[in-house]
């Protein structure tokens, strides 16, 4: 066992983990931080999103140690404050952009990723990020109406497809 | 996974050391192999992170003009800071994987692992790049040895590649949208000396370099250069996502996609 030391949410945290851990088992097994989802565990759902030193990765596929020292970001740490719902989660909410749910934190997690380094992306832009995350209700074309929601768009001309 | 030792050394000497070790294995980016070790298919005893090493990051532009790639530098980093330079690589390190997946995975990794529908190994054979190691340098015309097979030793790290800037390139993708690797992908780069057409995704052997296709550019670079020229079924990959013949086709295809996208 190996120590691990990182900050989660802003919060300072450790555990001792093998070498074989997996970061979203840290998060979820060590920390009690079960918003990060495990979907596929193969890398391709992107459930498992979440923000490493500020970049959006698959924590089903990275090592716990490997985040050693690093900041890291999950759907906990998202809410306001107050505890109410940031830009991105109210309009998942207002837009409907979930069903089953079981995707949404990757999702929210990716949007932001996007939204920080594209703050108003294209539909198209929005849909090619979101590669990576995939929704098994198939409900893309609200999580998509969300995201430019969030980002201050207009999306009251979005048609369904 | 099985269980193994975890190892993050700081130099490019601490890491040649710790990959002495009996059964250690570099890790890159991980992308490919923390899938692999999951599914129980290698067993290291120890792994030896290169993400630690700052002198194995970034990219930047040498005296000759040439690009030089760190090898554990992430494709999320090379399409963002490649974009000035050398405007095809970047948009090839842009089409891998997903965004989560380039903010991992990263140039060496690729290279090393030699995945025969991977991006960068058409990327650097068609630049003819050299990859440049702990111990010696390499040119990508030696490099790839066939299918997940490349000239690397035991323990050897691929500390940077270094890429001369050609006049134009194209990288022509046929995504496979499951894998989100090639299904084939054509990356051609024309230098003053030549062109150099390099195929991924197709062939049994892994990326290979289409010479016939170069001599016709050579003559003539333009689409119409190509006609007639047919790459032989034999050795390409046949699988449920296309048959041998169906790739053998998308190799012309991409690679006249790839001259017009260069005139």
């Amino acid at each position: 066992m190996t120590q691990v030391s990182m900050t989660v949410n802003g919060k300072p945290v450790s555990g001792d983990v093998e070498g074989r851990t997996l970061l979203s088992s840290f998060l979820r097994d060590h920390l009690s931080l079960t918003g990060t989802h495990v979907g596929c565990d193969t890398a391709q759902c992107g459930a498992c999103v979440v923000h490493v030193d500020g970049e959006a990765v698959k924590s089903c596929n990275m090592l716990a140690l490997e985040a050693d020292g690093s900041e890291v970001g999950t759907i906990e740490g998202q809410a306001n404050s107050d505890g109410s719902l940031n830009t991105i989660q109210q309009a998942f909410q207002d837009h409907h952009g979930l069903q089953c749910g079981f995707c949404t934190p990757g999702m929210v997690m990716s949007a932001a990723a996007l939204l920080k380094e594209n703050p108003r992306p294209t539909e198209a832009e929005v849909r090619k990020y979101l590669e990576g995350n995939l929704c098994r209700c198939t409900g893309y074309h609200n999580i998509v109406k969300a995201i430019m929601a969030a980002s201050g768009q207009n999306v009251s001309s979005i048609a369904a497809e | 996974m099985y269980s193994f030792e975890f190892e993050k050394p700081s130099t490019i000497a601490d890491a040649v050391t710790a990959l002495e070790g009996e059964e250690a294995q570099a890790l890159g980016g991980g992308q490919t192999l923390i899938p692999t070790l999951k599914q129980r298919l290698a067993a290291p005893s120890s792994l030896v992170s290169l993400n630690g090493i700052a002198e194995m990051k970034g990219v930047c532009v040498e005296d000759d003009g040439s690009l030089a790639i760190g090898g554990a530098t992430t494709h999320a980093t090379v399409a963002r800071e490649a974009a000035g330079n050398y405007p095809a690589l970047a948009a090839l390190a842009g089409q891998i994987g997903d965004p989560a997946v380039r903010n991992r995975g990263t140039i060496g990794g690729s290279l090393a692992n030699n995945d025969p529908a991977a991006c960068y190994p058409a990327g650097a054979l068609g630049s003819g790049a050299t990859i440049i190691t702990n111990a010696r340098q390499i040119s990508a015309d030696d490099f790839f040895e066939g299918m997940f097979t490349t000239a690397l030793d035991e323990g050897e790290i691929i500390t940077s590649v270094r890429f001369p800037v050609p006049q134009a390139a194209s990288y022509q993708k046929f995504l496979q949208p499951a894998s989100r690797f090639a299904l084939v992908g054509v990356y051609l780069a024309r230098f003053a000396d030549g062109v150099r057409v390099a195929v991924t995704g197709a062939s049994e052997d892994g990326v290979f370099r289409w010479s016939e296709a170069e001599e016709a550019l050579n003559k003539e670079f333009r689409g119409d250069a190509l006609m007639g020229l047919r790459i032989n079924p034999a050795n390409m990959i046949g699988d449920l996502h296309g048959s041998k013949e169906y790739r053998a086709h998308l190799v012309g295809v991409m690679t006249k996609r790839a001259v017009e996208a260069c005139v």
